[in-house]
């Protein structure tokens, strides 16, 4: 078959989606992208994560070897400069001529920048490229404020990028009375000016820019009201000016104000060259947003697949989480009386505001916005697109009900037709993601995604998708419970229990006995942290060694690169000085990274699998053990000096603390555990913020637990108070174990008692007072624990059976890995960037 | 028609393999994950680069089975892939090269095709 050529000019978000869905479609196409960029198109809507540790290769769609396999030819770095319609060919800059029988136009669209006296001053920016990023980010390093012009959706997201630059002050100016014009109204952005304010942001809106001052550089800006404000950098941020210039010189029709006119097939006035993304103009309208623009790529690739597609206009509803805060807009926002009714929600307090719009009748919504909390937003844009009748108290919608039934969100989801669209920037619907489930055999969210591509676009539609498997199998008949993996159909409560009565000893044991097939990643270290919580057996024995967690299975943490990172315990955080030279001594001898910890510990980074042993050697001779950072197990119990040196403390925290951490060490959990003691109460230890933190009180100490940092911190809550040594181990004893039977895997003990029924009230009648009578038993179980502690690194290094294990290569155990690269930084070393592509 | 020739490259003893686990072969320039999986009695080889951040680290990764076919999750993020095709299971990373594998004599061989 004779193959046709598509070049696609443009190699951005809209032109890659293209290129995915033409080669899913079909083979019958030669592919030839052009793009301006020297990188393959990246994600743009993330932009500003760049600047927050993300590199240009995680912003990529694509790996390095998509275009290569789906046989399509990119050129990067070559804008295509002229287009030949008359011969049907384009013109490169670096000098191809190609002929094509079809050419999509995907130039996407420029920064509009407005004519300001002084626009072209330096410091001046605009916010659209990667390339762009760069250059903000060196001139920001002598900056101290920075400013954006323009107040919208893109406004915002530069002014993030700014934020994360650590700019002493960030303005945003925007000329309309209110930020992001098009999709909130004036109540909404003011609920969203106060929240920005209070995350350091300073806004002025009604501010028309007359001027850019400064000798060859910015200094600041003047406004048409006389004002002026001081800034060292600006980004202009302005709105976006559609890429027209190559249709227009080869005489394809454009619209007055800029964009390539096209029809519903998004075909352009010449039949064979069409245009998709930010620079079409369909219907007076350019489409600033990535899901319509995905829309039209699919529109293009069905209708060159002889499939009849059309495109007709999109839905502009968004949500984004715009420096933290939620914003949501959907339907028609603005739709007011005596059109519509309104009904407003504001909590100044919490700086939440919503609304919605209904008909006159009461019978349907017509739009809305979320400022502050927006996990509504799927559902209530479902409601409007699928004009889904009203609850008689449409407010419940926002408030949530009161009173009532919980079971409004489901009834929601049962009640959306079939043809409801789920994933906008994939189009995939409701029904489509109901038959993943109930024809395909798709029960995990994972597999839906792979199946229908739903959810891999922006991943805002994930919660939904994951309500829609449980609901549709629930709806089949499956009984959803909360099982390990398709090799245990077992809690991880039920697995304890079998473990425990069957006297199960190793993984083998366990999946021939409970399990089915050959076990996976999921079953296997859930098992071997049972295994270790209940036998406390040597994890690397024979058997158990290849079913640990990969850091479990090499006693150390696997860092970029694959070297490893290796944590002596300190207990309590207190080292004698002749320790701290050993630990130097060593990092020195084997090169090796050395940062303090969070815990107060010292964690040396960048060492060789091979020289893990020779290391743990050198450490132990010296005295030290195994800090089972590696583990999800007890990780160190940090204190404040206490009342050896302190003048306000009440006890001796630090021995408390060596006391507490001796007696966990290389406890097994269903996740890391970590804790603390505070010398007083002024808490420099941090207690109040650990899975179990203690606190000196006059009397004694009171016992706080399931609290924890990471990214939903929570506070831990009072167990006890005012209690001895003694019992407050007893108590920590009790309250360990139940955790460890009970949580869920990879649970921390915040969640794990958000989610118990009763919460801390019944957690402290298990614990203190007994009420399910294991307290004796569970005291007994910990002390075997405790009496059964080995230095793991100990029993490894005097194994020559485990020790083979710490080489790259079997059959060259002597050399290590040649990959392994590392890049200098401040005079020690680093791991080399994931990938150099 | 193009022959292709495959050469058996010796790996290593039986017993130096892990049990239910990986082991990394130097094989010239090239790394090689060889897979021993004892439930199963089943041998696999692939490639040790992670395709999905480029790491040589597969074979240390946990072995297991996604219905029948057997898989190799790497340690870094859990990319899943299967053995016997190579094809990767979790999302859209690209496939990872496979070899076949011999026993003969209590030694372990690994197949390149010249």
């Amino acid at each position: 078959m004779n193959h046709e050529t598509v070049i696609v000019i443009g190699n951005g978000m809209v032109g890659h989606k293209f290129c995915e869905k033409l080669t899913s479609k079909s083979d019958n196409f030669n592919i030839i992208v052009f793009g301006e960029e020297p990188r393959r198109a990246y994600d743009r809507v993330h932009l500003s994560e760049y600047f927050n540790g993300k590199s240009a290769e995680d912003l990529s769609l694509s790996h390095e070897n998509w275009y290569n396999e789906q046989n399509i030819t990119l050129h990067l770095g070559d804008p295509v400069k002229e287009i030949d319609r008359e011969s049907k060919t384009i013109h490169s800059n670096k000098g191809l001529i190609l002929n094509y029988d079809y050419l999509v136009l995907a130039t996407g669209s420029s920064a509009f920048v407005p004519d300001i006296p002084g626009v072209d001053k330096e410091g001046v920016f605009v916010y659209r490229t990667i390339e762009d990023l760069e250059l903000i980010k060196n001139y920001a390093l002598n900056a101290k404020t920075g400013s954006v012009l323009g107040g919208g959706l893109l406004g915002l997201e530069a002014a993030k990028a700014l934020i994360d630059l650590n700019l002493a002050e960030t303005n945003v100016i925007e000329f309309a009375p209110r930020l992001m014009p098009r999709q909130i109204d004036s109540a909404g952005s003011q609920m969203l000016q106060t929240k920005l304010a209070t995350l350091g942001l300073s806004i002025y809106t009604n501010k028309g820019t007359s001027s850019i001052e400064g000798e060859n550089r910015i200094e600041s800006l003047k406004f048409n009201d006389g004002s002026e404000l001081k800034t060292d950098i600006l980004v202009i941020s302005a709105g976006i000016r559609p890429r027209d210039e190559l249709a227009k010189l080869c005489g394809i029709e454009v619209g007055t104000r800029g964009g390539v006119l096209v029809n519903e097939s998004m075909q352009t006035s010449d039949p064979s060259v069409f245009a998709i993304g930010e620079c079409a103009l369909f219907n007076h309208n350019i489409y600033g947003l990535i899901a319509p623009g995905y829309e039209m790529a699919e529109v293009v690739a069905a209708n060159l697949c002889e499939g009849n597609k059309t495109f007709n206009g999109f839905d502009m509803s968004t949500k984004l989480k715009l420096i933290g805060v939620d914003v949501a807009s959907f339907g028609d926002p603005f739709t007011t009386e005596p059109d519509s009714r309104s009904i407003l929600f504001e909590d100044t307090h919490k700086g939440i505001y919503k609304r919605i719009n209904i008909s006159n009748d009461g019978k349907y919504l017509l739009g809305g916005i979320l400022i502050g909390e927006a996990e509504a937003y799927n559902m209530l844009l479902q409601t409007v697109n699928n004009k889904i009748a009203l609850p008689p108290n449409p407010e419940d919608l926002i408030l949530g009900s009161r009173g009532g039934s919980s079971q409004t969100e489901n009834a929601g989801l049962a009640g959306l037709p079939d043809d409801a669209l789920i994933c906008s920037c994939e189009g995939v619907s409701k029904g489509t993601i109901c038959n993943s489930v109930s024809a395909e055999g798709c029960e995990s969210v994972d597999a839906i995604k792979k199946c229908t591509k739903a959810g891999t676009g922006c991943g805002g539609c994930i919660p939904m998708v994951k309500d829609l498997m449980l609901h549709t199998m629930k709806e089949n008949g499956k009984y959803v419970r909360n099982v390990v993996c398709e090799h245990f159909q077992l809690s991880r409560q039920e697995l304890y229990d079998l473990i425990k009565i069957h006297n199960l000893k190793n993984y083998e044991q366990v999946l021939d006995n409970v399990g089915k097939g050959d076990g996976c990643e999921i079953c296997k270290p859930l098992v071997s942290s049972l295994l270790a919580s209940i036998w406390n057996d040597m994890i690397l024995k024979r058997g158990n060694d290849t079913a640990q967690d990969s850091n479990d299975r090499f006693l150390a943490n696997i860092q970029k690169g694959g070297t490893y990172s290796v944590v002596p315990r300190i207990p309590g955080g207190e080292i004698k000085p002749e320790k701290l030279v050993i630990i130097g001594e060593v990092a020195e001898k084997y090169g090796l990274y050395t940062k303090i910890t969070g815990g107060q510990r010292i964690d040396m980074f960048g060492a060789h699998l091979s020289d893990l042993p020779l290391i743990w050697e050198e450490l132990i001779a010296a005295g030290f053990e195994s800090g089972h950072a590696y583990g999800k197990a007890l990780r160190t119990v940090k204190s404040c000096v206490g009342s050896t040196w302190c003048r306000f403390g009440l006890h001796d925290s630090v021995s408390y603390a060596i006391r507490i951490e001796e007696r966990y060490r290389g406890l097994r959990a269903p996740h890391k555990l970590k804790s603390a003691v505070s010398g007083c109460i002024r808490e420099c230890a941090e207690a109040q913020s650990k899975d179990f933190g203690i606190i000196a009180t006059e009397k004694g100490w009171n016992l706080y637990v399931c609290g924890n940092g990471g990214s939903k911190p929570q506070h831990a809550l009072l167990l006890a108070s005012d209690v001895d040594s003694d019992t407050c181990i007893k108590y920590i004893d009790r309250f360990l174990m139940f955790y460890i039977r009970t949580a869920d895997p990879l649970t921390r003990t915040a969640p794990w008692l958000n989610k118990m029924e009763g919460g801390i009230e019944y957690l402290r009648n298990v614990v203190v007072n007994d009420s399910l009578g294991m307290a004796e038993q569970w005291e007994i179980e910990m002390q075997n624990i405790v009496n059964s502690y080995q230095c793991e690194w100990k029993t490894a290094i005097e194994d020559p059976e485990i020790r083979k294990r710490f080489n790259h290569f079997v059959n060259a155990p002597e050399e290590k890995d040649p990959s392994v690269k590392f890049d200098e930084m401040r005079g020690q070393k680093k791991a080399a960037n994931w990938t150099t592509a | 028609m193009i022959e292709t020739t495959t050469n058996w490259f010796e790996a290593c003893r039986v017993e130096d393999a892990v049990q239910n686990g990986g082991v990394c072969v130097k094989c010239g320039e090239e790394q090689i994950a060889l897979f021993y999986f004892t439930r199963r009695n089943e041998w696999y080889a692939t490639q040790n680069l992670c395709p999905h951040r480029r790491q040589m680290a597969l074979s240390r990764g946990m072995i297991g089975s996604v219905g029948e076919d057997p898989k190799i999750a790497c340690p870094f993020h859990k990319k899943t892939f299967s053995l016997s095709t190579g094809e990767c299971l979790s999302g859209d990373e690209c496939a990872i090269q496979t070899y076949p594998v011999k026993v003969e004599d209590g030694l372990v061989y690994i197949g390149l095709q010249n």
